[in-house]
């Protein structure tokens, strides 16, 4: 596109200088986030118009202002004037994507965050972003790049706004490919409408200086014809107007004025399942933007969609999402009857006007049925009634299958049943009446409507209308009446049989949907139920992932916070490790509060959906769902169902969060007494070895022992000063343990570098014991703070070592126990009392022996702490051939831990 | 080899410690050098030249790992910490600050002079590039990159064999996760702390003949490894 200089082009711009924010569905008339950036569209009516060359041109006049400009993404399509254009302004390195066949390029959204210039240029706001981008759409980063207080240009095409879709569709012939919500045009600050008249269009069209788009619209062979050229000319034109009207009323709102205001009209859509429904909300769309109010869509869901097929299913959702984009308020009703369940709500609500769809039904099943708007229609009252019809494109409806789904058998049966009826009145024919046996076919009728469902029961009625007439009226086994009077008998067995069918199916299809609100209820319950019989954190995780595998068939991950990351607390087997991508759109969700991955606008390709868990006290953490193999998205209810389970595992969590804290604040409260212990205890520890050393010492000063001697007496004084620091040592660690002073450094920690290095710290320490090892080749890294767990080691090593004789060989085992890692040391000594194997790492026990071994009894209780500190288990057990094993459980190093 | 006559500045603020090192060093026939706080010794580091300096990390005027640091900026001098603080952060920060050896007091004095024999002899032969690394039975080639273990060639890995060079480079001085990391694979590289231990595991189950009791690359407890210098 050429500068716009050399090209008569007007522009009409509706700009806001008033500050004011401009309409929008999010916030009506809201003031302004002072933070936040202020977004300006140059809107044009196609290719062509010169839009991305009046951005770059306002640009430059911003950038000769002294304003701080960036490219974030221009596409030039390498036309020299337009290069020319872009050559001074800085630009913002674009970020490759790799695929395998070529090398494609996105706006770098991170570089743009971290350079934060004042103003970003970005082209084609409608464009969608390759897979592998932070979001699929390319206006979701602008939106992002306003969240962070930075002003953005970009250009887009009036064809290419969702609400306008089926409009430019029946203007052009051609399906618009990433149409833009409207909310987003709606919520930018000013709309700069770059026009230029058709006919120069077309003739630089000729001149070949116009870029055509690979795809959409532009693409159709007739589509830059004038009178198609100026009908979208003309959407642009009245779109851009129909904003400074909102402006103009925006500020005289917010500014008390009072004025002509829109008479307080209010929107109802009624959707389905049909296709019909996605017209429907863009007709809505438009009457609520012309009317300017508020308008929501609706869907009943009655007793019958019960068994609503999983395609139609997915065609709602995308209905009311795309409802959701527009603006809307969407609702989901429950009732038996749709016409009354709608109409009750729009009294309620002061709705005024309903739009509905009226699909082309066969007339019968109007009549077997009931239609709907007909309904509608005649009870509507005040509300007016907008009816749109069914196109011929979205005749292939296949509600009509729906209504009489049932597997083959179903009716297989039914006519079998009929057959069976017959056979039981041959016998009967002539004792009774012929008018008589038509009551045993009515059974037969109930029959199938009870169990077999509305199709089959409605081909019972038929069938044992025929049967009745070919084998029980005169003349038998034809088709044709003797007695007209029986025609009304049939007529009265096949309209109580069609009554009968519809309204015990129905029944039918009430109990199934009260089944399925009991099965979700029954549902609530029992994880409730397990979850309140639990008061450890861990098993309450593990609840909560049980029952959601068995309920939904789905993998489940859960992520707590810890230390400021997220982290893997629970999960199913296979999302133990996440990917990259599940862990940003995790961490994503946390941070935001919004629901990422699977299924959502933000972070798709992350291979599961990240519910973040909420109370009313904030977020606890984020829950992972991901569908088990080539399953489909989740129904309404079960979303339902599983968003009850999130809330409900957010309470549990947090439940067992403030135990915690409860049992922390007990434990601070009892370190007084424990103190008091403790010095009770220790003087006498600490004076003993301090009694050798100074007696050696002061033998020592008076020079007068023999050589001999003057070495024993070194060597003890040593050893009772080694002694009196491992004493210090154990002390000081004990005590930083009850301060919780000490913070988990955890590492990747080999099982033999842990080992070694205690082995050589003991060996030290004794070098007369004999350690054997054991240790798994295999053993992965453990999760562990390395230090701290040697010295629990040693501290084993130390007590195994002092509870057994010397030559008696002590045992270093290490094994792997399913994920996790089981340290064993043992010994061949005096074993301990079977009532005091939980005791012995309370502080201050020791095993009473005659020959009473020295100790604080210290050991194994800052074994104990250190251990339970990395959320593992210690225990001790007696050697079948004497002796005492103690053993430790330590976890495993995960791969993809954050931070 | 034991070497005599080397100066050592010795600074502590305690009077008791200062005086029993300069007891038993000058025992051993070494000229001890005295500072009690972190100023003096700076400039007891410039006027006086010692050969190497054992610091306490408590300081009454600056911290032992800031004296560390303003040393390192102008000298090479070798320098051993001797500190009561045991805490595997406190030994990374003095490692990173320069320092050549950490010794948690209290110590033996065996264990003192092990240490600084090793420290001395790694600066004193600094200038001199071998080409044959050899520790025990541990031998290094580094014009060839070929490793043995007394007769026995042993098969390394291009990573196991840089990491076991960078360790016998500086054989004796422990080396903490962090530098090691930086040499070997360039700072930002996520994972790589799981990649050194399992790296450090397989070198270990190459070179040693018991994995669990290593003679060759000893583990300094969250802090790093050292390989030990006969």
């Amino acid at each position: 596109m050429p500068d716009s200089s050399e090209t008569p082009s007007t522009r009409m711009t509706p700009s806001n200088p008033l500050g004011v924010f401009p309409h929008s569905t999010r916030g009506e008339g809201e003031a302004a986030n002072p933070q936040r950036g202020r977004l300006k569209v140059y809107l044009g009516y196609a290719a062509g118009v010169g839009k991305t060359s009046a951005m770059l041109s306002a640009a430059r006049d911003r950038a000769e202002a002294g304003v701080d400009v960036a490219v974030g993404v221009v596409n030039t399509h390498n036309r020299p004037e337009m290069e020319a254009l872009l050559s001074d302004l800085p630009q913002i390195p674009l970020r490759k994507i790799l695929s395998p066949e070529r090398v494609q390029t996105e706006m770098d959204l991170d570089a743009v965050l971290n350079r934060r210039p004042a103003l970003v240029l970005v082209d084609e706001l409608a464009h969608a972003n390759l897979p592998g981008s932070r979001h699929p759409r390319r206006y979701q980063d602008v939106l992002d790049l306003l969240e962070a207080g930075l002003d953005v240009y970009t250009t887009l095409n009036i064809q290419q706004l969702e609400s306008l879709g089926d409009v430019v569709q029946q203007i052009t012939g051609g399906i618009v490919v990433d149409a833009l919500p409207d909310f987003v045009l709606d919520g930018a600050d000013e709309i700069e409408l770059v026009d230029l008249p058709p006919d120069e269009l077309l003739e630089r069209l000729r001149d070949g200086k116009v870029h055509l788009p690979p795809e959409g619209p532009e693409t159709q062979p007739g589509f830059f014809r004038k009178g198609n050229l100026t009908a979208l000319r003309e959407l642009a034109l009245r779109r851009t107007a129909a904003r400074v009207d909102v402006q103009m009323r925006d500020y005289m709102a917010a500014r008390d004025i009072t004025g002509p205001w829109a008479a307080g009209e209010r929107i109802l859509v009624c959707v389905s399942s049909h296709p019909l429904a996605e017209r429907l909300v863009r007709t809505g769309r438009r009457l609520a933007g012309d009317l300017d109010a508020p308008w929501t869509v609706a869907f009943v869901e009655t007793p019958g969609h019960v068994r609503m097929r999983p395609e139609q299913q997915q065609r709602l959702n995308q209905t009311l999402l795309l409802a959701e984009q527009m603006g809307a308020e969407v609702v989901r009703l429950t009732g038996v009857n749709a016409a009354e369940t709608l109409l009750a709500y729009a009294h309620a609500h002061n709705i005024t006007k309903l739009v509905v769809g009226k699909p082309r039904w066969p007339r019968w099943v109007e009549w077997a049925r009931g239609s709907i708007t007909q309904q509608i229609l005649r009870k509507s009252g005040s509300v007016d009634v907008f009816i749109i019809g069914e196109t011929a494109a979205e005749e292939k409806s296949p509600s009509m299958r729906v209504f009489l789904h049932s597997p083959a058998w179903r009716y297989a049966a039914a006519a079998v049943l009929v057959g069976g009826v017959t056979l039981l009145g041959v016998p009967l024919h002539g004792r009774i009446e012929p008018t008589n046996l038509v009551m045993i076919y009515l059974t037969a009728v109930v029959l199938a409507a009870l169990f077999l469902g509305r199709g089959p029961s409605m081909l019972a009625s038929l069938l044992s209308v025929l049967a009745f007439d070919f084998f029980f009226i005169r003349p038998t086994l034809t088709l044709s009446v003797a007695d007209t009077e029986y025609l009304i008998t049939f007529a009265g067995l096949l309209l109580v049989g069609l009554v009968i069918s519809n309204s015990a199916a129905l029944v039918r299809e009430q109990v199934e949907q009260l089944r399925k609100r009991e099965a979700f209820t029954a549902a609530i319950n029992a994880l409730s139920r397990d979850l309140t019989g639990l008061s450890d954190l861990d098993e309450m995780l593990r609840a909560v992932i049980r029952r959601i595998q068995t309920d939904f068939s789905r993998d489940v991950v859960l992520l707590l916070p810890e230390n400021n990351h997220l982290k893997v607390a629970a999960a199913s087997p296979r999302l133990e490790k996440l990917g990259e991508e599940e862990m940003t759109a995790a961490l994503w969700a946390f941070q935001h509060n919004r629901e990422t991955g699977l299924g959502t606008s933000t972070l798709p390709q992350a291979a599961m959906r990240c519910i973040p868990l909420q109370t009313v006290h904030g977020l606890v953490g984020v829950m992972g769902v991901q569908p088990a193999e080539a399953q489909g998205l989740l129904t309404a209810d079960q979303r339902h169902l599983l968003e009850s389970f999130a809330s409900l595992a957010a309470l549990a969590i947090e439940r067992a969060r403030l135990a915690q804290q409860a049992s922390q604040t007990q434990v601070l409260q009892s370190t007084e007494k424990l103190q008091a212990a403790l010095l009770h205890s220790i003087s006498h520890e600490l004076r003993t070895p301090l009694v050798t050393i100074t007696g050696a010492l002061s033998s020592l000063a008076e020079g007068e022992a023999a050589p001999a001697l003057q070495r024993e007496l070194a060597e003890a004084a040593y050893g009772e000063a080694r002694r009196m620091n491992i004493l210090v040592g154990n002390l000081l660690d004990m005590s930083r343990l009850e301060s919780g002073a000490f913070r988990l450094n955890r590492q990747p920690s080999d099982l033999w570098d842990l080992a070694g290095v205690a082995l050589s710290q003991f060996g030290e320490r004794h070098p007369e014991r004999q350690v054997l090892t054991d240790l798994a080749e295999d053993a992965p890294l453990l999760d562990v703070d390395m230090a701290l767990m040697v010295q629990v080691l040693v501290n084993l090593l130390d007590n195994a070592a002092k509870y057994s004789p010397v030559p008696a060989p002590i045992r270093l085992l290490g094994r792997l126990e399913g994920e996790d890692v089981i340290l064993s040391v043992a010994d061949e000594g005096v074993g301990i009392p079977p009532e005091d194997l939980e005791r012995v790492f309370d502080k201050f026990y020791r095993v009473q022996t005659p020959a009473g071994p020295s100790g604080t009894g210290l050991g194994l209780a800052i074994a104990r702490g250190i251990v339970e500190a990395h959320g593992g288990r210690i225990w001790a057990q007696n050697r079948p051939g004497g002796g005492t094993i103690i053993s430790i459980q330590l976890a495993r190093w995960a791969e993809r831990q954050v931070g | 080899m034991e070497e005599t006559g080397v100066r050592i500045l010795v600074v502590d603020d305690e009077r008791a410690i200062r005086r029993f090192l300069r007891a038993s060093l000058s025992a051993h026939g070494h000229t001890i050098l005295e500072a009690a706080a972190g100023r003096e010794a700076l400039s007891a580091v410039a006027e006086q030249r010692p050969d190497i300096i054992f610091l306490d990390l408590g300081l009454p005027d600056m911290d032992g790992v800031e004296v560390t640091r303003q040393i390192r900026e102008w000298s090479d001098t070798p320098i051993i910490i001797l500190s009561v603080r045991d805490r595997e952060a406190d030994k990374i920060a003095a490692l990173e600050a320069g320092a050549d050896d950490y010794l948690v007091k209290p110590f033996g004095m065996g264990e003192l002079m092990v240490r600084m024999r090793a420290v001395l002899r790694r600066v004193w032969q600094a200038h001199r590039q071998e080409a044959v690394f050899q520790s025990g039975e541990l031998k290094v080639d580094y014009t060839r990159r070929r490793v043995w273990v007394g007769e026995r060639e042993v098969n390394l890995t291009p990573t196991e064999y840089d990491l076991l060079k960078l360790l016998a480079q500086n054989a004796g001085k422990v080396l903490t996760h962090p530098h090691m990391i930086q040499k070997i694979w360039g700072s930002d590289l996520i994972g790589a702390d799981h990649l050194l231990r399992v790296n450090i595991s397989n070198l270990r189950k190459k070179l040693e003949a018991d994995p669990a009791r290593p003679q060759y690359i000893l583990t300094e407890a969250a802090v790093g490894y050292r390989l030990r210098l006969e």
